[in-house]
């Protein structure tokens, strides 16, 4: 369609996809800026059903605050599990007994819990129904042709509606075509590993324990969910995982018993199984003229220590501080200086924590007895030193460096 | 020094032609007026919580300024006349070079504020009796040929108890090192011949210029650079760069 027979609207944050990240800048920028600063979100799944959907993510303790401060955690605390203590084992598949070298316990501040776990689609369902409430512009529908034009950014959507925002926001996931079109490219690397994701239910209670334990072949993680069950996130070879998930009932309930072991009584598959590659990769960068990646748009990193949804939101509440500190200020919240101060707050962290799985992951994903003792004696360090493991739990729960007013828990 | 000067005495012309040729590259945030652009927030800041202090208004309102007549004198391309607009501010921008002003109006119209701005000088705005709540000489005291002639003409168009906010740099050995040898010839923030040391002012002779044309200062602070964090910020250290407000009895 010729742009200049399109039905136009005009915008100052046009945000491409309603995913957590999405949904929760949306929301931010709405509770800070009220409904003068106008905010549009696009995606084509916006009536999509997530009821099918069970796969659970853990909210580390900063971004729930995050969630509380924009007004939806509230929604969701019912479904959502607190961890209360975590036990990391190193063990061969054979062990009888795993012996547990690090385990964490208690809260980051009384009464607050380093994480909890939630169902995706609680957490999706309450940010979309809030986006809804507070008067956001939702459009079902894809984004085509983006393009400049007088200090705006112009965005073809597929359903024939040319928006014309003062910045646009990619939080359209790891493949991002926002991405693509502004010519960024992305550097990282597969680990020819993937992660078999199923939930399970068990006799007896988990009591809000989550267990790492590190495999041979990978981490295998056990992550409680309310009642008597948990998210399993089980890492393998991309051809084991692959041959693994095809397996027959009793032949794959054979498999997994033996890395979840009996200790929580009988386990039962409840619902699908699925696979999903590992990769880790960067954005070269998280901006371009007028445009800011946010969550896997900028950066996919292994899931070993639950950490992608939250660099996520911390990116999210990184770019609404910078949006809200200049929209109060005047100043044009697509102009390079505001999009350079979110890129320099973010890019560093998830540099950090990339290397960081990648590294906890090369170091774990071994036979090597070498490596083995090495990793046993750093793990033993930590749970000697009780000012190491809290520091470990902090920066875990994403509460070290200069945190984002809305990670604190605090209004924008 | 054979300087060229206009009748009315405040507005060095070798300096209004400097200005001139980079009048087409104030809003390139690349260009050369990176340096403001990165300025700018830190005086936005200054400017907005302060008036919004002053006349009881809420500085996290997209509207804080609303009502508000502000003149900004030697507005240049208009970097920060257009964010005061978009507060709500009716704003007059001043700048003597006709090539500024025609930047300025241009980029208004693509931001779509609306905008009075005129080639024009303080001395002839005050003549013909125009008056504001809020003054704004930003970066411009250390180019007039006259300061306190200059300060008296401003302060004549602040409305009584309105405002009048002065940023200007510090005339210390600190400041010869870091605004000239290091901004203009080191880091080559700005282009050379931009700042005169000589012409640099004095918290102390400009608190007796303000005193002297019936203003009482408020607040003054310095502003110094993050090198870290890429910014400018707010502080005690007012050996280079400082703002200072002042109110009209």
């Amino acid at each position: 369609m010729a742009l200049d027979t399109m039905a136009q609207i005009k915008t100052d944050v046009l945000i491409v996809g309603g995913g957590f990240a999405g949904l929760a800048l949306a929301v931010a920028l709405r509770k800070a800026l009220g409904p003068s600063f106008a905010v549009t979100l696009a995606d084509p799944a916006l009536v999509a059903n997530h009821a099918a959907d069970e796969r659970a993510s853990a909210i580390v303790a900063s971004v729930r605050r995050l969630f509380d401060t924009i007004g939806v955690w509230g929604e969701v605390a019912g479904r959502a599990q607190p961890i209360v203590d975590m036990v990391v084992t190193d063990s061969r598949l054979t062990d009888a007994v795993r012996p547990a070298f690090l385990s964490f316990a208690g809260d980051v501040e009384p009464g607050e819990p380093f994480a909890h776990m939630i169902e995706n689609r609680y957490l999706i369902e309450a940010l979309a129904a809030m986006a809804k409430a507070e008067g956001i512009t939702l459009q079902s529908s894809a984004v085509g042709k983006i393009s400049h034009e007088l200090e705006r950014v112009h965005a073809e959507l597929r359903n024939g509606l040319l928006v014309s925002a003062r910045l646009l926001v990619a939080a359209d996931g790891a493949r991002s075509a926002i991405r693509a079109q502004a010519g960024i490219a992305t550097h990282g690397w597969n680990y020819g590993q993937s992660a078999i994701v199923l939930n399970v239910g068990h006799e007896r209670d988990h009591g809000g324990r989550a267990e790492e334990h590190f495999l041979p072949a990978g981490p295998f993680a056990i992550l409680p969910l309310k009642g008597r069950r948990s998210s399993i996130v089980w890492t393998e070879s991309t051809s084991d995982a692959e041959r693994i998930v095809a397996l027959p009932h009793d032949e794959f309930h054979a498999e997994l018993e033996q890395r979840f072991k009996l200790h929580l009584g009988e386990i039962t598959v409840l619902g699908a199984r699925r696979v999903h590659p590992l990769g880790f990769f960067v954005a070269r960068s998280f901006i371009a003229e007028r445009i800011a990646l946010v969550g896997d748009a900028a950066h996919v990193i292994h899931p070993i220590a639950g950490q992608g949804l939250n660099m996520g939101l911390k990116d999210v509440a990184a770019l609404a501080e910078v949006i809200v500190e200049a929209a109060r200020l005047g100043l044009d919240p697509g102009a390079t200086a505001v999009l350079e101060r979110y890129q320099r707050w973010r890019r560093f962290d998830t540099m950090t924590m990339g290397i960081a799985t990648d590294g906890l992951n090369r170091l774990f994903s071994n036979h090597s007895d070498i490596l083995r003792l090495a990793r046993d004696i750093g793990l033993g360090l930590v749970e000697r030193v009780p000012a190491l493991k809290r520091l470990f739990m902090r920066e875990a729960a994403g509460l070290v460096g200069e945190v984002p007013r809305l990670l604190r828990g605090e209004l924008l | 020094m054979d300087r060229q000067q206009t009748s009315a005495g405040t507005v060095d012309e070798r300096e209004v032609a400097q200005f001139s040729r980079l009048a087409a590259h104030w809003w390139d945030q690349q260009g050369p007026m990176a340096p403001l652009h990165k300025f700018n927030p830190v005086r936005l800041a200054y400017v907005r919580d302060r008036t919004a202090a002053h006349f009881a208004r809420d500085a996290s309102r997209l509207d804080s300024l609303a009502g508000l007549r502000v003149l900004d004198i030697g507005c240049g391309g208009g970097i920060l006349s257009e964010p005061l607009a978009r507060l709500g501010a009716s704003l007059v921008g001043a700048d003597p070079s006709e090539n500024n002003i025609a930047a300025a109006r241009h980029h208004a119209a693509q931001s779509g504020l609306t905008i009075d701005y005129r080639a024009t000088t303080a001395e002839a705005l005050a003549e013909a009796g125009e008056i504001f709540d809020v003054v704004l000489a930003m970066e411009v005291v250390e180019h007039v040929a006259d300061l306190s002639l200059f300060i008296n003409v401003a302060a004549k168009m602040v409305k009584p108890r309105g405002l009048m906010f002065v940023a200007t740099i510090n005339r210390t050995l600190k400041s010869f090192a870091l605004a000239i040898v290091g901004a203009e010839y080191i880091l080559r923030w700005l282009p050379r011949g931009t700042h005169q040391w000589e012409k640099f002012v004095t918290p102390n002779e400009l608190e007796i210029a303000l005193e002297r044309a019936g203003l009482h200062i408020i607040d003054e602070t310095g502003v110094i650079y993050n090198l870290l964090g890429d910014r400018w910020q707010i502080s005690s250290d007012m050996d280079v760069n400082y703002m200072v407000v002042a109110e009209k009895a």
